[in-house]
């Protein structure tokens, strides 16, 4: 337990310090971008999202987490979300064709960029400075 | 002479006769009222009463008017040392030290804590520590009270955490009790000699009372680390005469190592001469001042801080606060210094956990590195605690919150007006990058927002209003190792006793007891302490509910119970994505489902107040607002919230 607490501790660093960079370095999603995403099925999305495990470090609702960055709703171009998730250059472990299929992404995909957006920050008294 | 003699007839027979005492206490309390008092008549009794009965007295039965116990004399010394509280499950083989605890010593400065695991006891006293300052002692059988106890013992010796750690044993075979020979060993402190600072077995009072207050000093002085001082049965139980006078060691404690003065120096004009210097603090402030001396220090300098957390070392919302910006800083930076830093390595570099590992330097490549650090002083080989050494360009090996004052006053005095000018400059960028950072958190915790089970982010925005006004303390939150956790990016930590740092080891079970025990020692202090408690760490001894309960401990418990090991579930998630050969079963062996744990009614039946479980985000605040109530009135309250992972 304790080796496992301790390479947990390491990785959960390490990644969420890969997630701030990558938060920082996502571009916005751009609307060319978006058209070009294949067609993907929400419901199925979401049912994916938490089989394969992209909860576990981007959060429930793809909101970000400890250890994996604010992946929607509307923040990355498929071409980058797809690119990434083939062959993540930070923590994030490789998802391949194999285990994954190419609809199945994009109904991933898809889902996350169904994700409500949030109330205004300052609507919300319980994060008031 | 005759004295020694007389000690050992009652060793040798007064114990035997306290097993006789513990195995039939009826029909021995009736054998010393009337011991030839059976009727002809009367039943024959069964084969070991008449046994028993038809013993001779033992020698000794009870203490004689001008006596008194060995461990009467041994409270004297721990009352001498200041302790306020013992923590323990009850044991055997320190019954003795336990009677004097209560009796003789009034119960009072030391109060015992009835404890429900040895491993709890530890952390409790671990988690008393990190709020008051001083070492809680724990007291435990040599061998399965320790057995139990060991895990919180590497977690304290990890966080460089004084625990006082009192074993029973007895060493003497030839008048064991039964089970006195499964709680009886040579060594008892072998066991975790690896991971603590200093142990003794004592062979008489005097050396008990020198070694008492040894094992204090050695503990309590920087690096701190917890200590193990064995206690032989025979030692505690026989009577010394009350006109023997035993003195009472005087407790001085020594004063920290402080840097070298020239090294001190060096320091200051490589800190003055940085264009972009960070502090890279964790352990630093082993008192409440030692974040008042970072705060000048850094102000005087306008340098950047990355707090890393395993002490209150810097109040979370100054604008030289760059923690949730950390791994920006330390890239812009031209000089880092590590304030007992447990990882500085980790800090300068990166280490990438993808299938094949790879390290590379994040730091700038001719970035000047310096290190103030205790570290230096204490290594151990086998528990390799000390991670990868780091080259540097000045080490000082000396405690950083005893160096600080001599570093201010030489940065206050090399300071040129130019320096001054440039040094306002850059605080004017970091602040306004450290409000930057601080507004990005408020709008990431507004993503999921109603969303359920409730985000974590959620969770702690409700607890934070609801606390905000009060004197409180967050005296456990498992994630506490990471910076960007929760509280800490929306919270506003500002006082000592806000921020109690994590486990230090790692080892999951620290988090229940480290709150009680922290709460305790707030309680005096008539602060809201507050816990967001994660579920697998609350299933490991769940008993120190009731410990909270029965002492009444004042505790806020918010459950952020995401209903399995999440941390353990990533890392089989990695391995499943790394071999490629399925990667929807990453949560098996990690779930605690099937069926829910229902933490309130957990709670409930312990004596605590408790409601849940909440799975909508807008029932929280008036939960939270009446366990709120209950605990103002001194009495420990659990909410039970179903969260996201993390």
């Amino acid at each position: 337990m304790d080796m496992k607490a301790r390479l947990g501790i390491t990785a959960a660093v390490l990644m969420a310090v890969g997630a701030s960079m990558h938060a920082q370095n996502a571009p916005a999603a751009k609307p060319a971008a978006q058209a070009a995403a294949p067609a993907g099925k929400v419901e199925n999305g979401g049912v994916l999202y938490k089989k394969v495990g992209c909860y576990q470090c981007h959060s429930n609702q793809a909101q970000g987490g400890l250890s994996g960055p604010r992946i929607g709703p509307n923040l990355v171009p498929y071409a980058r979300f797809s690119q990434y998730t083939r062959h993540p250059a930070g923590e994030m472990p490789p998802y391949t064709t194999k285990v994954l299929s190419d609809q199945d992404l994009a109904d991933i995909y898809a889902w996350v960029n169904a994700r409500p957006k949030p109330p205004a920050v300052d609507t919300l008294p319980q994060l008031a400075r | 002479m005759a004295r020694s003699f007389e000690r050992r007839t009652f060793l040798k027979t007064g114990a035997l006769a306290g097993a006789a005492l513990v195995g039939t206490p009826a029909v021995a309390a009736a054998q010393t009222v009337a011991p030839q008092a059976a009727a002809p008549t009367a039943p024959a009794p069964p084969p070991l009463t008449h046994a028993v009965e038809s013993a001779p007295p033992a020698d000794v039965q009870v203490l004689g008017d001008d006596e008194r116990a060995g461990s009467d004399y041994m409270i004297d010394v721990f009352k001498s040392l200041g302790f306020e509280y013992f923590f323990a499950n009850p044991g055997s083989s320190f019954r003795g030290l336990h009677e004097s605890l209560i009796n003789y010593g009034g119960n009072r400065s030391p109060e015992l804590i009835t404890c429900c695991h040895e491993e709890s006891s530890v952390a409790m006293a671990h988690g008393y520590f990190k709020v008051d300052g001083k070492p809680g002692a724990i007291m435990a059988h040599g061998t399965v009270g320790l057995q139990h106890a060991s895990m919180a013992i590497y977690n304290a010796w990890c966080d460089r955490v004084p625990v006082y750690v009192i074993l029973g044993n007895h060493a003497d075979a030839a008048i064991r009790r039964g089970a006195e020979w499964y709680h009886g060993v040579q060594d008892a402190a072998a066991m975790v000699r690896d991971y603590t600072k200093w142990d003794d077995f004592p062979w008489s009072l005097t050396h008990f009372a020198e070694s008492a207050v040894r094992a204090y000093q050695v503990a309590m002085t920087p690096p701190m680390a917890p200590v193990v001082l064995v206690l032989d049965g025979g030692l505690q139980e026989h009577p010394i005469s009350k006109d023997e006078r035993l003195p009472v060691p005087r407790l001085t404690m020594p004063a920290p190592p402080a840097g070298e003065r020239g090294a001190v120096e060096e320091a200051a004009k490589m800190l003055i001469a940085a264009e972009n210097p960070v502090f890279v603090v964790d352990r630093l402030a082993r008192t409440p001042n030692g974040m008042m001396l970072l705060v000048e220090l850094a102000e005087l300098l306008q340098a950047s801080v990355i707090d890393q957390g395993s002490r209150m070392n810097f109040p979370s919302r100054h604008p030289l606060n760059q923690t949730q910006r950390a791994r920006a800083a330390v890239v812009d930076a031209d000089l880092i210094v590590g304030l007992e830093s447990a990882d500085f390595w980790g800090t300068i570099n990166a280490v990438r956990d993808q299938l094949h590992r790879s390290t590379r330097r994040i730091a700038q490549p001719d970035a000047r590195l310096i290190t103030i650090t205790t570290g230096d002083l204490y290594i151990r080989a086998n528990y390799q605690d000390f991670r990868r050494l780091q080259d540097v360009d000045l080490a000082i090996a000396a405690d950083a919150e005893a160096t600080l004052p001599a570093l201010i006053d030489a940065v206050r005095r090399l300071t040129t007006g130019d320096r001054r000018r440039v040094f306002e400059e850059r605080g004017a960028r970091l602040a306004q990058a450290s409000r930057a950072a601080a507004e990005a958190n408020r709008v990431a915790a507004t993503y999921a927002w109603d969303a359920s089970p409730v985000s974590v982010a959620r969770l702690c925005a409700e607890v934070w209003a609801q606390i905000r006004n009060d004197d409180w303390s967050l005296v456990s939150s498992y994630y506490s190792n990471d910076q960007t956790n929760w509280p800490r990016r929306l919270w506003n930590f500002d006082k000592p006793h806000q921020w109690l740092g994590h486990a230090g080891g790692g080892g999951i079970g620290y988090g229940a007891p480290a709150s009680v025990g922290a709460a305790l020692a707030n309680r005096k202090h008539g602060r809201m302490s507050v816990a967001i408690q994660t579920d697998g760490d609350m299933m490991y001894a769940p008993g120190v509910l009731w410990t909270a309960a029965h002492h009444r401990i004042p505790l806020l418990s918010v459950m952020n119970n995401n209903r399995q090991y999440h941390q353990e579930a990533m890392h089989v998630q990695k391995m499943c994505n790394a071999r490629n050969r399925g990667i929807d079963r990453g949560e098996v062996g990690s779930r605690l489902s099937e069926p829910n744990i229902d933490y309130a009614r957990l709670a409930q039946s312990m004596g605590i107040y408790a409601e849940g479980p909440i799975t909508n985000a807008n029932d929280l605040a008036p939960a939270l607002s009446r366990a709120i109530a209950v605990v103002k009135k001194g009495e420990p309250a659990l909410v039970d919230v179903v969260t996201q992972v993390r």
